[in-house]
């Protein structure tokens, strides 16, 4: 029987030949993460194994970018305690506000996640890395804290469904509405433990982007992992970045699969979730009159070059509504940079927009732009919870940069062409 | 052990933030996180648990976020254990790694009301109702994560590997 790319990489890891779903195996690491809210319980629990050392003071990334710049004294805390560890054990890859970005967008811009790794973090978007070819996975601090001194964890080989696009997308079309789809499809639990495989010619056609999109929203339906089986767009992206080796996957053709579900691309229009659930799901010719207060445009999932280059393109000579706060948040520094030396700093502000530093911020309500009681947003997050993004009675609505952008505009959700029509 | 308490039951997909809300993710203190659990689903929670409450859900509690600040907040408001139908990954691993009892069974999340008491045998898996009289028996834990309970967690089972094995800085 043929493996999955998830299987070989894991069976790798494990020293084996090849795992089966279900297998509880330990796989060794090659890096382990935390943010500034799961880091603090991670290093406590840490302390208490009486390691001397971490397992490799390469392989441990440590990234403050939740509630920085510290928002309050409690958060300013929270970081020192990561400095300070970071400090005494020598860990490499520590950052500094003014060089810290979001993890899931900072980690595999500089190289330090490779195709055929295995990952865990205590976040769980960490499933991002999937993107390159990687096997990536969230956890809590204290499996953190355990691969840290240990350098690998337990995990319970995973089953995969996998998932077939075929056809054009539209144009304004992207990743973000494909794994919106997905998910409206298959539910928040439609793939819980089990590995998301994003396979077809749609897929092949995709951008990093937005295939860093797409992993990142896997465990929003419950997946373990998302992956895409690396190809000629992948090693353009890595090769420029990558310091050491690497080996790249694919699946067998007789590999075992759960499921495989076949999604049709072409008729696909932009997707908005409705609160309070990602798999809320709706085209955007369905949604209606709904007004807005805030508009974001970021975040882990979102908020690369492209995705700014989407939205500068809308709100190219247009006015951010009178009603509406747009914030964009550049993923890391060097976005920024480069956001700015392509001008797009220039459109966003003429437009009437504020530009923030990278965090994850407003994503999960902490600072930078949080909702009152009965505000709405729609954001290019990951997450439309109860009171995600703020007061309890607050609505978070979920889309892409182009939704989000031209929805700025109209002080409503719509797409480009309804400014068009204007 | 035996777990005994009241039910405070909930419906499908309970995320973390609203188990504990990240506007109170500034501290890792267990006693403060306790007193915001449940806040944006169930605001009066915090008033009405009572040490050995039980929490009933159904499917998939705990998904979203990786925050383990969500079973320590509900294990530091007194509650004795969670019985859902399913549980998301993530969750269902941090619950085990700080010892917060969780029980994976349909049965008897269908069969049990809120406000009902009820009896769990954590070391069995009998899960007894004893406002309807009715059991109900919990899926067992694979072997491995079994063991992990045994020995007191996750972080007793690093210490004996640690021990055991050294680390990389005493193999140098």
């Amino acid at each position: 029987m043929g493996q999955t790319i998830t299987q070989k990489i894991l069976a790798a890891h494990c020293g084996k030949d090849a795992v089966e779903a279900g297998e509880l195996i330990t796989a060794k690491l090659d890096l382990v993460l935390a943010n500034d809210i799961t880091a603090p319980i991670a290093i406590r629990e840490f302390e208490k194994i009486g390691a001397g050392c971490v397992f490799d003071k390469d392989k441990v990334a440590l990234v403050p970018d939740h509630s920085t710049p510290a928002k309050d004294i409690k958060s300013a805390e929270q970081v020192k305690i990561m400095r300070d560890f970071a400090r005494k054990y020598g860990i490499t890859n520590f950052f500094e506000i003014g060089r810290v970005g979001i993890e899931h967008t900072l980690l595999p811009d500089m190289g330090l996640v490779l195709p055929g790794d295995a990952v865990i973090g205590a976040d769980s978007h960490t499933c991002t890395y999937g993107a390159i070819g990687a096997f990536s996975t969230g956890v809590g601090s204290t499996d953190l804290a355990a691969a840290m001194a240990l350098g690998e964890t337990w995990l319970r080989v995973p089953e995969t469904i996998k998932f077939v696009y075929y056809g054009k997308l539209n144009k304004w079309v992207g990743g973000k509405d494909l794994i919106l789809y997905t998910i409206g499809k298959i539910g928040v639990d439609g793939a819980l433990y089990c590995s998301m495989e994003f396979t077809g010619e749609t897929i092949e056609g995709l951008p990093m982007a937005d295939r860093f999109t797409m992993c990142n929203m896997a465990i929003e339906a419950g997946g373990k992992n998302g992956i895409i089986p690396p190809d000629e767009t992948t090693l353009a992206y890595v090769k420029q970045r990558a310091k050491r080796e690497f080996k790249t996957y694919k699946s067998d053709a007789d590999a075992l699969y759960k499921e495989v579900i076949e999604i049709d691309c072409s008729k696909l229009e932009p997707q908005i979730a409705f609160p309070h659930l990602p798999e809320n799901t709706k085209p955007l010719s369905e949604v209606g009159n709904v007004k807005i207060d805030q508009s974001v445009i970021g975040s882990c999932t979102n908020g690369r070059i492209e995705d700014l280059r989407v939205a500068a393109e809308i709100l190219k000579g247009r006015q951010v509504h009178r009603d509406v706060r747009l914030i964009i948040f550049p993923g890391t520094q060097e976005i920024y940079k480069q956001a700015m030396h392509e001008g797009l700093f220039d459109i966003f502000v003429d437009s009437g927009a504020a530009v923030s530093t990278p965090t994850c911020g407003p994503c999960l309500g902490g600072h930078m732009g949080c909702l009152a009681e009965g505000e709405r947003a729609i954001a290019t997050t990951n997450r439309n919870f109860v009171g995600r993004m703020g007061h309890p009675k607050s609505e978070v609505y979920l889309s892409g940069p182009a939704v989000a952008a031209a929805s700025a505009v109209l002080g409503c959700i719509g797409g480009p062409d309804q400014l068009e029509k204007r | 052990m035996i777990l005994k308490g009241k039910v405070h039951k909930y419906g499908c997909d309970v995320d973390t933030d609203v188990i504990i809300p990240a506007r109170y993710l500034n501290t890792s203190d267990p006693a403060e996180l306790a007193a915001h659990c449940m806040e944006d689903i169930d605001g009066e929670f915090v008033k009405n648990v009572k040490a050995g409450d039980i929490i009933v859900a159904d499917d998939n509690f705990g998904c979203g976020s990786s925050r383990e600040h969500a079973p320590i907040a509900i294990k530091a408001a007194g509650v004795s254990c969670v019985i859902a139908k399913t549980f998301a990954r993530i969750f269902y691993r941090n619950a085990i790694n700080i010892g917060l009892p969780i029980l994976q069974c349909p049965e008897a999340v269908d069969g049990i009301s809120a406000g009902d008491q009820v009896e769990v045998d954590a070391s069995t898996g009998k899960i007894t109702n004893l406002t309807t009289g009715k059991s109900y028996q919990a899926m067992p834990f694979p072997p491995f994560m079994q063991r992990l309970i045994d020995v007191g967690g996750l972080i007793e089972y690093a210490k004996d590997k640690i021990k055991s094995a050294g680390c990389s800085c005493c193999m140098l």
